[in-house]
């Protein structure tokens, strides 16, 4: 999933200072499985919001929604009568989900609640790691299923830097060294053979990346300009 | 005699490290590079070591260079893409640079710039990679180059990884760094010989010199937070208690370091010395090793 956290709440309270009227809008999502974003932080931050500005004497009217996945137009078409009676519109879902909303709603500007930080997964109650980079060419099937691009500092793909001790990581000592994992793992399966082959160094991707798939296509558009 | 030359000559091969100042005050380098001159085989000058923004390898290299001593040039991924790496590598044969040294290269938070991208679009394998292809005049790209430099490259390794998969993945990236190119091989310092001669009995068939590390011991205290805080160096307690108890301090780690080496001249096939400041005190411990 992609795990976020919410911002700072003076940050927050300073992005809307100049509005009256504002939609927060929560994810049903990634954000909702790790706590962050879902229905019941849309709820606590509206109140949170409410009494802060209540106190400047500075009075809002706060609006909650929460839709099932705002990086997916089908669903934030269903908020469109809402977000028209606002200001503004909070978003509580990872940067995805603001942009889609963003794009949908022209007239509207959309803010961000939360920093979004990474694919990840729990690791135990109240911890989520990062585990994949997104890179666009999976290696796992040859590093037993933990990732060197995400899971190792350097994002080393030939093997361990000699940095590490006690089999932690020579960055973060909290953090095991993703090639130990590596090397236990493929031990453990029989296939330390993985460990000898040279592998190719990973490609930049050019930014934004893009997926096109024909098959799921209606009809060919050309890309659009502003 | 170059390094390659000394290497394939099969003599014991002595090579000695200088780090770079933070600033433009090369005197006291020069000076220092001066008095091993002559002494050793090669004298290698770090990459920003420890990720500490410093005068550049490449420039101190060339100023060795030109006081006739052979330097090897350590060049770490941290902080070039392969652009860059690669470039680097021509800029430093042009000004007669010979040797090289690829490393992966600390990471950006363990020096006084911590929030600096870390690179590592290459790794040690892939530069080793990298290099022997410029040695045969194309680039990383398959482009041809017009005219195509000839370094001798070299990578290092960590015999006192702690754990069983550290120590595994070290010979394996060992062999991966021979199969890339690497022909000669430096360590982390060496403390205990016993465990150095295991390591060396391990990849004795690899048929790459390897040069053991020295480290020169300041104190009981520097000992300490090496064992703590270095991965692969292990000062062992009796050594740390001479540290302790000596009254000349310098006197005592000249005669560590000179036992150390004395051991070595049977286990593998030279020394690396990283003096870490006491650049003056290599002669002496060569002399006190019986290699001068
Ligand atoms: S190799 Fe790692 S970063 Fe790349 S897709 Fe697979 S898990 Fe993600
Ligand atoms: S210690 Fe392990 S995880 Fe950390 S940077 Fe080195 S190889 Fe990567």
């Amino acid at each position: 999933m992609i795990v976020a956290e919410i911002k700072p709440f003076e940050e927050i309270k300073n992005m809307i200072k100049n509005y009256q009227k504002v939609l927060i809008v929560g994810c049903g999502s990634c954000v909702t499985v790790c706590l962050t974003g879902g229905e019941r932080q849309v709820e606590l931050l509206a109140s949170a919001l409410r009494m802060a500005r209540k106190i400047e004497g500075n009075d809002i009217t706060v609006g909650e929604l929460t839709i099932r996945r705002q990086c997916d137009p089908e669903f934030i078409e269903q908020i469109k009568d809402e977000a028209a009676q606002y200001d503004v519109i909070l978003s509580m879902a990872c940067g995805a989900g603001v942009q889609g909303i963003a794009e949908r709603f022209k007239d509207i500007p959309v803010l961000p609640a939360m920093n979004t930080m990474f694919l990840g997964v729990s690791d135990g109650q109240g911890t989520w790691v990062e585990v994949c980079a997104a890179c666009g060419d999976c290696i796992l099937w040859k590093t037993g299923g933990i990732c060197p691009v995400a899971r190792c500092a350097k994002g080393l793909v030939n093997g361990p830097c000699g940095g590490s001790q006690g089999g932690l990581c020579e960055v973060s000592k909290d953090v095991p060294c993703a090639w130990q994992l590596i090397y236990a793992r493929l031990v453990r399966l029989n296939l330390q053979h993985f460990l000898k082959d040279i592998s190719q160094q990973k490609k930049q991707p050019v930014r934004p990346r893009r997926l096109v798939r024909e098959d799921l296509r209606l009809k060919k558009e050309p890309t659009k300009g502003v | 005699m170059g390094f390659r030359e000394a290497l394939y000559s099969g003599k014991f091969l002595i090579t000695a490290e200088i780090g770079p100042v933070k600033g433009t005050e090369i005197d006291v380098l020069l000076e220092d590079a001066e008095l091993i001159k002559g002494k050793v085989d090669a004298i290698n000058v770090t990459d920003l070591q420890s990720s500490v923004m410093r005068l550049g390898s490449m420039a101190v290299c060339h100023l060795l260079k030109d006081h006739g001593i052979d330097p090897i040039f350590q060049l770490t991924c941290r902080d070039r893409n392969r652009l860059a790496l690669q470039s680097d590598l021509l800029s430093a044969w042009v000004l007669g640079i010979r040797n090289v040294l690829a490393l992966t290269g600390d990471h950006p938070t363990m020096g006084d710039h911590p929030e600096a991208m870390p690179v590592f679009d290459l790794d040690s394998v892939s530069l080793l990679r990298v290099i022997c292809r410029l040695n045969e005049g194309f680039d990383m790209g398959g482009n041809q180059l017009k005219g195509a430099p000839d370094f001798f490259p070299g990578a290092v390794v960590n015999p006192g990884a702690d754990t069983e998969a550290a120590f595994e993945m070290q010979i394996i990236k060992m062999e991966k760094k021979i199969e890339a190119g690497a022909r000669f091989f430096q360590t982390q310092g060496i403390f205990d010989l016993d465990l150095f001669e295991r390591f060396m009995k391990r990849v004795e068939g690899f048929k790459t010199p390897i040069l053991g590390g020295i480290i020169l011991l300041k104190s009981a205290g520097m000992a300490r937070f090496m064992n703590k805080n270095v991965a692969g160096v292990f000062v062992p307690e009796p050594l740390i208690k001479a540290m302790e108890e000596t009254k000349d301090k310098v006197k005592t780690s000249i005669e560590i370091a000179a036992r150390l080496i004395k051991g070595m001249k049977d286990i593998c096939q030279g020394i690396h010395i990283m003096a870490i400041g006491m650049e003056d005190k290599v002669p002496v411990i060569m002399e006190k090793a019986g290699l001068l």
